[in-house]
């Protein structure tokens, strides 16, 4: 397949666009690529701003994805800050603007790599209130990072129980901050893990000095002057200086919606990450696509994810014929806890819980979660416990049946020899 | 500055200069095949897998405990292996020969 005279436009530049335009370039794509994102700043790692960039001493300096000068070489070009307003499907055409001006940008191959924006619930007293934050971009941490260093801020309410909201409470607790995370499920992470792993979490953090409310709803947040007054539906009022919110995120679906692409949950795709129209793909956060693995869609929020997807899709454009098959794999690094996760649990029927004694040199705890489902191994949770997660990849990948009286005993060491069946 | 030098599947061998940092972020930077370091470099993701050159795996030094077990993802691992994020550069590296492990 000839690609010289064809153009790529890629629309989002994080995790998904810039592994997707790189690996084009290194998968022999002759024509013309073009990246394009609204966040102003050379593209970043997203993982660490909860978590090391939050903390660092300067956020000037962002985890960049690659060196400005990588584009160049690669012949990439990157629009940044530059919003994308319409597509046109018939005219294979996007509006562009970009400094206050519009531009028409033709494609022959359009990959949507839009991604997510934070959800920020109609909590009456959260929209513009410039003591809420999300977590979601470098400019986010930013702003939270100057609040607290200029306003000398030291009472921080985390709405929201799941990872971006854990990560950011064991930061700011590490920034010398009084936290308070309130999550509305009865549980931490309800709707990513078991409620063992919930109950370990919530543990963690009650010890390391968060306060965690749990089966509670904000109702309202009322500020005087800089302090805020969060209500809550028991009739509790916490006040704060200022609010972090993390409770999900929405789809960057609009484009795709409006140009009348079909939508389910994200942009639907098919197993190549091909959308309804066949010069359109969409990847990472924003889609909604088939995975050899598993019988329904599934739309992932990982980099994980971003990263395979975009491989897959730029293999594709190349000429190649290939379909996902890479196992979901996520982390989370809250203190010096190292969460490591593999597969997705959705449909398990039976939890196999595993703690073992601590590692040399370390005090920390190490468990792990082992997901099963009429027997199969569908997915482990491991904590502190490298080991059990790359046992657990290794047997999710290759469907290899588990020992599970072995898995369950805590005395037998783990390893490929005790713990798969042959 | 230090040199440095990978050498990838398909036999090519590049050598960069550096004097801080990982050698996984020397690749990233310097668009080394098989070198993905998805993960950042906080030994989560295990797709940064090079082979130590064998004369100088005693100067680069062993796996920690983490990255011996994330090794075991990849069928390719042996006793010279090592994941790139956790190797950082310093004046001891100069000349360190690294053979990447993916395609």
């Amino acid at each position: 397949m000839t690609t010289d005279n064809l153009t790529c436009i890629i629309v989002g530049a994080s995790h998904a666009g810039v592994n997707a335009a790189f690996t084009l370039r290194n998968q022999g794509w002759q024509g013309k690529i073009i990246l394009i994102d609204k966040d102003q700043h050379l593209p970043y790692h997203k993982p660490p701003l909860s978590k090391k960039a939050l903390t660092a001493e300067n956020q000037e300096i962002a985890a960049l994805l690659k060196p400005e000068a990588s584009y160049q070489q690669a012949n990439i070009e990157l629009i940044l800050g530059a919003e994308v307003s319409n597509l046109n499907r018939e005219s294979c055409t996007l509006d562009v603007t970009e400094n206050g001006s519009l531009k028409t940008l033709q494609y022959d191959k359009l990959v949507l790599a839009t991604g997510a924006r934070p959800f920020i619930p109609p909590i009456p007293g959260l929209a513009g209130n410039r003591a809420v934050f999300a977590m979601r971009t470098l400019d986010d941490v930013k702003a939270i990072r100057a609040c607290i260093d200029n306003k000398d801020v030291k009472r921080a309410v985390i709405i929201g129980g799941g990872y971006i909201g854990l990560e950011t409470a064991s930061s700011l607790l590490g920034l010398g901050l009084s936290v308070t995370l309130i999550e509305r499920e009865e549980r931490l992470l309800a709707r990513v893990t078991a409620p063992v792993m919930s109950d370990f979490f919530k543990t963690l953090h009650q010890q390391k000095g968060v306060e965690v409310l749990t089966g509670l709803e904000v109702v309202s947040v009322n500020s005087e002057q800089d302090n805020q007054l969060v209500l809550c539906d028991d009739g509790t009022s916490i006040e704060t200086d200022m609010i972090i919110v993390g409770v999900g995120i929405k789809v960057n679906a609009e484009l795709a919606e409006q140009a009348g692409l079909k939508i389910d949950n994200g942009i639907s795709v098919d197993e190549y990450n091909q959308s309804s129209d066949n010069n359109i793909y969409a990847i990472g956060d924003c889609a909604n696509f088939k995975h050899s693995m598993f019988t329904q869609k599934v739309r992932l929020e990982s980099v994980q994810n971003a990263v395979d997807q975009a491989k897959i899709v730029a293999k594709n454009l190349c000429g190649e014929t290939i379909v996902n098959t890479a196992v979901p794999w996520f982390w989370s690094d809250q203190y010096d806890y190292k969460l490591q996760m593999v597969g997705l649990a959705t449909g398990f029927d039976e939890i196999v819980l595993r703690r073992e004694s601590a590692k040399q040199n370390t005090s920390l705890e190490c468990l792990s979660a082992w997901y099963f489902k009429d027997g199969a191994l569908l997915s482990v949770d491991a904590v502190n416990n490298s080991k059990a997660y790359a046992l657990g990849t290794k047997a999710i990948q290759t469907g290899t049946k588990i020992n599970r009286a072995v898995l369950a005993d805590e005395n037998e060491p783990l390893n490929h020899k005790t713990l798969f069946l042959a | 500055m230090v040199k440095i030098t990978f050498i990838t599947k398909d036999n090519k061998s590049t050598t960069l200069e550096a004097d801080s940092g990982s050698v996984m972020a020397l690749a990233v930077d310097n668009n080394i095949l098989g070198i993905g370091g998805d993960c950042g470099g906080v030994c989560s993701c295990a797709t940064c897998h090079v082979h130590v050159q064998e004369d100088q795996a005693d100067k680069i030094g062993k796996a920690s405990e983490i990255e011996e077990d994330m090794l075991e993802l990849d069928d390719n691992t042996n006793e010279f292996s090592r994941l790139s994020c956790q190797i950082e550069i310093s004046e001891e590296l100069d000349g360190a020969v690294f053979y990447v492990a993916q395609e």
